[in-house]
């Protein structure tokens, strides 16, 4: 096999792309979202649904879904929820400091593939934000698509993600806008349930249907099922994964599930390619 | 070896150190392992005595040549702060005298062949593996007998050397062709080197006697894998409960995967000097055993030893199939040899290909059954 | 104009009913609106009547002294409200409370019950049709219970 040739060493794809905060809001107590310039040069094209490798600097790694408009240009945004070393870092920096990037890496949400369908979003918690993308991407072309509809669940209404977002697509009379929660105070005057509940109704047409499904993997799991018992295909509803990675870029062997290397074979798979595999326990 | 010095390379190759074969920096013949033999099962290694006129005689030992190409520990950038922002810059390479690996086993070669895919294949290739790669010569060394736990013959990749070597040696023993070394240069490289050191052409019964011995190893290996859609097969086993077995028995010491000539998996370590202004990428080699190798949200997927272990099987000789479009395993039987408790990967894949082919067979059975109108 | 038997045909869940006890039931229940605000029923009061949701959404709450209250769960269109009339000592372990403007079918618990005496297959076909939805309750309960969106940490 003849080998290819090496690249120098500050362009060998583990080298970090200095990227600037240039706008920082709190979305909820432990989410924040950076927006994000390079130091040099124009972001990087992305796809809705790929993710970066975004480093804190002397902290670490993490790999992030890019929440931003893949139709408009702008700064790379990152909706980050504080769980670790690394995201507690990211989540603190300030407007003027920089971080590192490294991508965009894996297999998107495909929007293109899913015109003349309904389209519905199935979001869990921070699921949001990896759906974000591909929701402007078809806001941005809404005539080329049937129906619309989120479906978004939270813990409780102050966990609940883009509200204000939310609110403004809910009164587009083209978009249809459902928001559940697990448990709220009594100022609450929506569903209070969990996001499967929300299926059953939601205005598509199973027949001519995709689901776009991002959230924890049992929820992802209980709403492809509960697609399917709507009549929808497994090969029409897709779902991104999510496994331990340490490059992003095939060559450490943590993000496997089974045959697909997450970062180069995923994150988005769809519910057919998946089922059988989601179900082996520690898999 | 002058010869190899004389290109101003640093030649690595084999030698006895703490009663095993290493490889380490050679710089001369006379380093080499000469008369000795080694003696390996399951969860067992010996080195024995062997004819004095043969350098080669022990197979291999705990350490591949993939330390040499992807070293344990590498220092990825090196970073700074400045002000608000930080400056990133490669570091310094240790040792950049090209390599010259000296005594390379069929399998071994086999397995820079899977490497060469993993690590230097795909959209981003490493570039540090690159240029070490390909700035490497490669001396393989054929295998005349097998060692105790090989199995390269199943596996397609022995005892002849395959493809990628620069130059392939046999070494013959016996009384009447004992200390000769049988030389062919498979490259411009290699034959470069062979032109620079003293030989003549071999004789048809030094040939003769090569090819006899290599076709006496080639029958006498003691295991076997059957790769027969075995990649199907593991993914039928995923459910097995031989899983369970495996892991009252596997200590998750990652021996295997040490000491295996393919298993590539790394982590980065992000370490940062005091003051907090000076931090380094280092990437260094981790292991599927690892209890926190699969850590996501607060917890790791894998929690048990089984599932740790079924990992690592089912990616050697099955998904490393739809990732890479190779095996993962050449048959070295490394892992066989340095496992604590001799944890035998021919055997447990014989046991699961056997719970498997029963279940078909049922499955058969029953419909046979049907038609038969029981 | 529908009668409330007419609704009881219509809903989803009764849709393919004998219409013998479409009838039957129809004599036990009334159509009624609720606006919003309006509670149906209170924690510890009788469960005297349960009800099918047509249109709005009727949240389940629990107050606790010193505590605003909590909804733990909303009832959809198409949904049961109200299982603690099926079981001894038919009191309400909740607060329902309609958050927007609710209509509903509601029907006189004890008049059921007497009618599920007198007819045992009346009782099978109503609890054929009331266990999944129980299952699905139970269900979405126990995914709460996981906190899925928590921080993971266990």
């Amino acid at each position: 096999m003849a080998l290819a040739e090496a690249p120098a060493p500050d362009r060998d794809a583990m080298y970090p792309r200095l990227h600037q905060v240039v706008g920082r809001t709190r979305e909820t107590a432990d989410t924040v979202t950076l927006a994000l310039e390079p130091v040099s040069g124009e972001p990087a094209d992305f796809g809705a649904g790929q993710f970066n490798m975004v480093y804190a600097f002397g902290v670490g790694e993490v790999p992030i879904s890019i929440a931003g408009d893949p139709t408009a240009s702008g700064p790379v945004l990152h909706t980050i929820r504080s769980v670790g070393a690394v995201t507690a870092a990211l989540c603190a920096l300030r407007v003027g400091q920089t971080v590192g990037i490294r991508g965009p890496y894996g297999t998107g949400w495909d929007v293109a593939l899913a015109v003349t369908h309904d389209i519905v979003f199935v979001a869990g918690g921070i699921g949001l934000a990896p759906l974000r993308p591909a929701l402007l991407e078809v806001l941005a072309n809404r005539e080329r698509f049937g129906q619309v509809a989120i479906l978004a669940g939270a813990r409780s209404p102050e966990a609940v993600l883009y509200g204000r977002q939310l609110r403004a697509w809910r009164s587009r009379f083209d978009v249809d806008v459902d928001v559940t929660v697990d448990y709220a105070g009594d100022a609450w005057r929506g569903h209070v349930g969990v996001v499967t509940k929300l299926i059953p109704r939601a205005p598509f047409d199973p027949n001519h249907a995709i689901a776009l499904v991002c959230g924890p993997e049992l929820m992802m799991r209980y709403s492809a099922d509960a697609l399917v018992a709507r009549g929808l295909p497994a090969a029409n509803i897709r779902l991104s994964l999510e496994r331990n990675m340490r490059c992003g870029i095939a060559r450490c062997g943590h993000c496997q599930l089974g045959p697909a290397l997450l970062c180069r074979d995923g994150p988005v798979f769809t519910y057919e390619q998946m089922a059988d595999l989601l179900t082996v326990q520690e898999l | 070896m002058a010869a190899l010095l004389a290109q101003g390379r640093r030649v690595i190759g084999p030698v006895v150190r703490d009663g095993a074969i290493m490889l380490d920096d050679v710089a001369s013949a006379a380093e080499l392992p000469w008369g000795t033999r080694d003696d390996q099962d399951a969860g067992r290694y010996a080195l024995t005595p062997g004819a004095a006129t043969a350098a080669f005689g022990a197979v291999h030992g705990p350490q591949s040549w993939k330390r040499v190409l992807f070293p344990p520990r590498e220092l990825v950038w090196r970073a700074r702060r400045a002000g608000d922002s930080f400056e990133v810059d490669p570091g310094d390479n240790p040792d950049e005298r090209p390599l010259a690996l000296l005594g390379v086993r069929p399998c071994d070669l086999a397995a820079i062949g899977v490497l060469d895919r993993v690590l230097g294949g795909g959209a981003h290739p490493d570039g540090a593996y690159l240029a070490r790669r390909s700035g490497a010569l490669v001396i393989a060394v054929q295998c005349t007998h097998p060692g105790g736990t090989c199995f390269c013959a199943s596996m397609g990749t022995g005892p002849r050397a395959g493809a990628g070597a620069d130059l392939t040696l046999t070494e013959l023993d016996g009384a009447e062709h004992g200390g000769v070394i049988l030389a062919e240069a498979a490259s411009e490289s290699g034959a470069a080197v062979l032109a620079a050191v003293p030989h003549r052409p071999a004789t048809g019964l030094e040939l003769g006697a090569a090819e006899a011995a290599l076709a006496d190893a080639e029958s006498s290996m003691g295991r076997m894998l059957d790769n027969d859609d075995l990649p199907s097969t593991l993914r039928d086993a995923l459910g097995s409960a031989r899983w369970e077995a495996i892991g009252e028995r596997c200590l998750s010491c990652a021996s295997c995967t040490l000491v295996c000539p393919t298993c590539f998996c790394s982590t980065v370590e992000d370490l940062t000097d005091v003051t907090g202004d000076h931090t380094e990428r280092w990437a260094r080699w981790d292991s599927c055993f690892s209890a926190d190798f699969s850590y996501i949200h607060g917890g790791s997927v894998r929690t048990t030893t089984a599932s740790r272990y079924r990992q690592w099987l089912t990616h050697k000789l099955g998904t490393w199939h739809d990732q890479f479009g190779t095996s993962g395993c050449v048959g070295c039987g490394r892992c066989i040899t340095w496992c604590p408790v001799g944890i035998d990967i021919t055997e447990e894949t014989l046991i699961l290909q056997g719970e498997v082919g029963r279940e078909v067979g049922r499955e058969v059975g029953r419909e046979v059954g049907r038609e038969v109108g029981r | 104009m529908n009668t409330v038997a007419d609704l009881i045909r219509e809903h989803p869940l009764f849709h393919d009913l004998d219409p013998s006890y479409v009838q039957l039931l129809a004599g036990c229940a009334t159509n009624e609106v609720f606006e919003p605000g309006d509670a149906l029923f209170r924690e510890g009061e009788p469960a005297a009547r349960f009800w099918i949701v047509r249109r709005g959404l009727v949240a389940l709450q629990l107050s606790a002294p010193g505590q605003r209250a909590l909804v733990i769960e909303t009832i959809e269109p198409g949904e049961v409200l109200g299982w603690s009339w099926l079981v001894e000592p038919y009191r309400w372990s909740f607060d329902a409370v309609a958050t927007e403007l609710t209509r509903a079918i509601g029907f006189d618990a004890a008049c059921v019950r007497g009618k599920f005496d007198t007819d045992k297959s009346l009782g099978y076909e109503m609890l054929r049709r009331f266990v999944p939805l129980i299952q699905d309750r139970l269900q979405s309960t126990r995914l709460r219970l996981l906190d899925l969106y928590g921080d993971g940490a266990r």
